[in-house]
């Protein structure tokens, strides 16, 4: 609780030293609105701000959803195949040095101004965290155990079941958690580059008109949502791997 | 219930072993007489966990030129229980679960109530239920010990297994293990001339140059840890392990 008031003050004083930046420049509301001016028009277009965060929010969850079934399966796939880490390996890194930015023009002209080249789009940035975080762990697998399972006589599938996979969840969760924060980037990459639905058409849209403060609200609700999702995948992943009871 | 436990003669060692260019023994001949304690002392590095992890099928990381061979002239099966310094116990399996590890690991019918009698015989009963994490080093190491029996297996290695315990838990799990290790062929690898005293019907001290048999007690194991046989072998083995 003691943390949770912490990080309360910590707003707070940035919220104030915000506000006293803005007092003390006189700088236009149109260059830089005050936190007082962004919660305005928080309140005067909650609705509209609902409206479009509802679908930035559909298009990271699936992107998560997606990216995060992907990554695992293709970790699981390099743990098992030879071929697989043969040619999936340098193609893996070389999705990341691509800067996915990059792809989001294409992507929007192949799959039009819908949702799912957002999705798409978030699942690019986080496909390589989970999959590069759940793979190394399952070959991360303490020897002792691996040991143990051959003077036992356990085939792979087995040990790979029963003792890496277990081993490695809270890669997997770091991975995931990781992802969480990525996944927003990825949405709103997309909705820049061509979309008439959220959040981040509503920021683009907003600064186009000179309404800073709303493109702040915006902002400010992104934000807020990643903060709270990567809250709740890390505390997810967590729990899945309390094994101290 | 309790299926009876397969016998096996004496399992016998000879060769040479080299990891890159350095040697770790040459012209070795180590013989693990059945139904007794065998136990292998010497200083850290000389390759007992090596001749262990030979025996066991493990990696070596190195090359062994020589054979491992069975008085029956019978082949090891690939199911030696093996015990380690670690408990190696799966943190998110509860005691029972992790008993009956081998089991799951090879895809078998798991037999519960023979686990809950090896727990039972650890004297674990009451926290059958609950994760290692909230267990002490003994306890863990008792689970370690009814799962290798779980294995049922005429043959055990035991890696230096009592090492990481306090000397009062050592000396009851010492008591423990021979009990229900009894009738087994075990290889115990230790460093601890004591326990070697206590345990061993034969002992041998493993240098970077030889494998030495060594005197043991006339009395039977398991030696009582202050009886005058047991700490005369003691200081014995002590002095050979001085003048290495």
């Amino acid at each position: 609780m003691k943390h949770f008031k912490d990080i309360i003050l910590a707003c707070l004083a940035a919220l104030l030293i915000w506000q006293l930046i803005v007092w003390a420049t006189g700088v236009p509301p149109y260059i830089l609105p005050g936190p007082i001016r962004v919660w305005q028009a928080f309140l005067f277009n909650f609705d509209l701000l609902l409206e479009h965060a509802q679908i930035t929010i559909l298009e990271v969850l699936l992107g998560l959803l997606i990216g995060g079934v992907l990554g695992v399966v293709s970790a699981l796939h390099l743990m098992i195949s030879p071929l697989a880490r043969r040619f999936m390996l340098p193609f893996l890194v070389f999705s990341q040095a691509v800067p996915v930015f990059a792809l989001a023009p294409i992507l929007t002209l192949w799959l039009g101004y819908g949702i799912a080249s957002k999705i798409l789009m978030a699942v690019l940035i986080i496909y390589f965290p989970v999959t590069s975080n759940f793979y190394d762990g399952l070959r991360r697998t303490d020897r002792g155990l691996l040991d143990l399972g051959k003077t036992m006589g356990a085939t792979e599938r087995h040990i790979l079941w029963h003792l890496r996979l277990p081993s490695a969840l809270p890669s997997l969760g770091s991975g995931l958690s990781l992802a969480a924060v990525y996944a927003p980037i990825g949405a709103v990459i997309g909705e820049w580059v061509g979309s008439s639905k959220g959040l981040g058409y509503l920021m683009l849209l907003a600064n186009g008109r000179a309404k800073i403060d709303l493109m702040f609200a915006a902002l400010i609700v992104l934000a807020l949502f990643t903060v709270l999702l990567h809250y709740l995948v890390s505390r997810l992943s967590k729990r899945m791997t309390d094994w101290t009871g | 219930m309790v299926k009876s436990t397969p016998t096996l003669p004496s399992v016998s060692v000879t060769g040479s072993f080299h990891h890159d260019s350095i040697c770790l023994f040459t012209d070795l001949e180590l013989k693990v007489e059945a139904h007794a304690w065998t136990c292998l002392l010497g200083p850290s590095g000389v390759g007992k966990s090596t001749l262990l992890r030979l025996i066991a099928g493990l990696d070596t990381g190195g090359d062994f030129q020589g054979s491992i061979t069975t008085g029956d002239g019978l082949p090891l099966t690939e199911r030696i229980p093996y015990m380690a310094q670690s408990d190696l116990l799966l943190s998110w399996l509860n005691i029972h679960d992790n008993v009956l590890l081998g089991a799951r690991l090879r895809g078998e019918k798991p037999d519960h109530d023979r686990a809950e009698h090896l727990i039972a015989r650890v004297g674990l009963s009451e926290h059958s239920k609950k994760r290692p994490a909230a267990l002490s080093g003994g306890m863990r190491q008792r689970v370690a010990l009814a799962r290798a029996l779980m294995e049922d297996r005429p043959f055990v290695l035991l890696d230096e297994p009592f090492a990481a315990l306090d000397a009062k838990t050592r000396s009851e799990m010492q008591e423990l293990a021979f009990e229900m290790l009894e009738d087994r062929t075990v290889l115990l690898v230790t460093h601890d001339p004591s326990e070697a005293a206590r345990l061993g019907h034969h002992i041998f001290i493993m240098t970077d140059k030889n494998l030495q048999a060594q005197p043991v007690p006339s009395t039977d194991p398991i030696r009582s840890y202050d009886a005058p046989e047991t700490l005369e072998a003691q200081i014995f083995l002590m002095n050979q392990l001085r003048h290495i």
